[in-house]
């Protein structure tokens, strides 16, 4: 096998991965009413249909929100955790990492159900709450994994200096540890917020009636037929979720270039 | 408080708000689940408590989910297969260029932040029946009607390839990445082809890389009930889907519980295995 076949080979690959995605992008520019192709001319009415399409605006309301507070409390568990585990001499922390680890390993179907039925029994039926701690609970690991590679990269010098100088370690984590691991805690809170913003696999199951986040807005509208409408709403979801995690990684790069690191 | 006890307790209150998440959250549940799948469901009314084996009889027995989950194993195993035939020379290749390594890195990571049900929808675009396939074939004369390229078992591979195929690479990356190039030049100055020095020295080496894309590929593609919805017929049901029914649909939440520890236990016993041979370590690097 040559060099020139395998170039070949993995531009084919790439073109798989991206063509369908780029016709969708284009599709949600056509002018056409009906259907996908051919294309009849260039339009933004489909986004704008989508600006006055209140169900499509409530689900992104509610996709952002969901998708912050995922964030937020994944994030925070996450950082402390991941500071014991590399922190501290835990005795059982093998345990303990699988543990927190372990809802990545249990198919989202399996945990979808069980925590739903759970909750249930308790009589907490479906909620906007049981939809948060099922995406934190999913998003958790994550995070964990991306702090606790970064965490182990910080030397710990650097922390002794400032509590042998008089800080507490209060001080210490909030002027020392945390400056140094915000790119990790940034990384790992943008992936909870778009693996939350992305996921129906446990959302179908754990959505109150009559809410809907974005994914499985677009699931429903599906169940009629594939409209220029659902092209535009995922164009508006892949420039949410690329473009912010690349203008994510654009600050983050040039805060880094600032202070010389 | 003494120093020592303070640095002993200090990480358990650190530990203490993820781990009580994971245990009310995970844990518990799955026990409770467990529990409840030998409930019985009532016509009308409470389930009935109790120890009833009734469910993971029919789980077990039936040949309708017999079938079903066979074809789920078989379904997910093409899915890998496809993945590793096509991300392993792409991996290589990324692995090898010199330049623009990076941009071709972050192409890859770019599918990960694309949604899952676009990806997955973008399909019917391409092979619908007024999709750019069909209008390509009918506007060059091949043929006059649109062919019925959607909604089958191959549609639903072909969606799940699609969206398991960045694991796929990223895993053999990390694998290929971490082996020294000059074994590849020592073994062709020893005589060795190119084609020898990379199926005697860099294939066997990155075997765990591959392994690990394979169980993740393997695991979430079996795990899925949103494909074959999107993309599949009536016929092509996942064992997901019979969970998604049997609590969604039918309301039969014992019965749904006992087939989705069945699930949990088939794709665990292929963990477990992977574990044995490979180990855990080798995964987590891929996703970290």
């Amino acid at each position: 096998m040559g060099w020139s076949f395998i170039r070949a080979y993995t531009i084919l690959v790439y073109l798989f991965m991206f063509l369908p995605v780029a016709v969708v992008v284009l599709l949600s520019f056509n002018q056409n009413q009906f259907g996908s192709f051919p294309m009849t001319g260039f339009s933004f009415r489909w986004f704008e249909a989508l600006w006055n399409n209140d169900a499509v605006m409530r689900a992104f309301r509610t996709s952002l929100i969901l998708g912050l507070l995922t964030a937020a409390i994944s994030t925070t568990l996450g950082v402390l955790a991941s500071l014991a585990l590399v922190r501290y001499a835990v005795p059982g922390k093998n345990l303990i990492t699988t543990i927190l680890i372990a809802p990545i390993l249990v198919p989202e179907v399996v945990l979808a159900v069980a925590l739903l039925l759970f909750l249930n029994w308790l009589g907490i039926g479906k909620s906007f709450a049981l939809l948060l701690a099922g995406h934190v609970i999913f998003t958790l690991p994550f995070v964990i994994l991306v702090v606790q590679a970064r965490l182990v990269s910080i030397r710990r010098d650097v922390e002794e200096a400032a509590l042998s100088l008089g800080a507490s370690p209060m001080q210490t984590f909030f002027s020392i540890t945390l400056p140094l691991l915000m790119p990790a805690v940034a990384a790992g809170a943008l992936f909870a917020f778009t693996i939350s913003f992305d996921d129906i696999t446990g959302t179908l199951f754990w959505k109150p009636g009559g809410v809907e986040t974005v994914p499985t807005q677009i699931f429903s509208m599906l169940r009629n037929s594939i409209s220029p409408e659902i092209n535009a709403l995922g164009t508006v979801m892949i420039v949410m979720t690329v473009g912010l995690p690349l203008l994510g990684a654009a600050i983050a790069r040039r805060l880094a270039t600032k202070r010389g690191m | 408080m003494s120093v020592e006890a303070r640095e002993k307790r200090q990480p358990w209150i650190l530990l203490s708000p993820a781990l009580a998440a994971v245990t009310l959250l995970l844990l518990v549940p799955l026990l409770f689940i467990v529990v409840y799948s030998f409930w019985l469901r009532s016509a009308v009314g409470p389930d009935t408590q109790g120890f009833h084996p009734d469910n993971w009889q029919r789980a077990l027995t039936d040949p309708f989910y017999r079938y079903i989950l066979l074809n789920t194993l078989k379904i997910a195993a093409i899915t890998t297969f496809f993945c590793a035939l096509l991300g392993y020379p792409a991996a290589y290749f990324i692995t090898r260029s010199q330049g623009n390594k990076l941009i071709l890195l972050l192409l890859l990571m770019l599918p990960f932040w694309i949604s899952y049900i676009i990806r997955t929808m973008s399909w019917i675009n391409i092979l619908g029946s007024s999709g750019a396939l069909n209008t390509l074939l009918i506007s060059t004369g091949i043929t006059d009607s649109p062919i019925q390229m959607l909604y089958n078992e191959a549609t639903v591979i072909l969606g799940l390839v699609h969206f398991l195929l960045p694991f796929m690479v990223l895993n053999i990356y990390v694998s290929l990445d971490g082996i020294d190039t000059n074994l590849e030049d020592a073994a062709t100055s020893l005589g060795a082809t190119r084609w020898q020095a990379f199926t005697q020295v860099t294939l066997p080496l990155s075997l765990p890389g591959l392994a690990a894309g394979g169980l993740l590929c393997f695991v979430l593609g079996a795990g899925t009930y949103i494909t074959p919805l999107i993309l599949g017929g009536p016929r092509d049901a996942m064992f997901a889907n019979l969970v998604l029914e049997a609590i969604i649909t039918q309301l039969n939440w014992p019965m749904g519980s006992a087939l989705s520890l069945l699930l949990l236990i088939v794709l665990g016993a292929v963990v477990a295995v992977y574990n044995r041979y490979l180990g855990m370590s080798q995964l987590t690097k891929g996703l970290g």
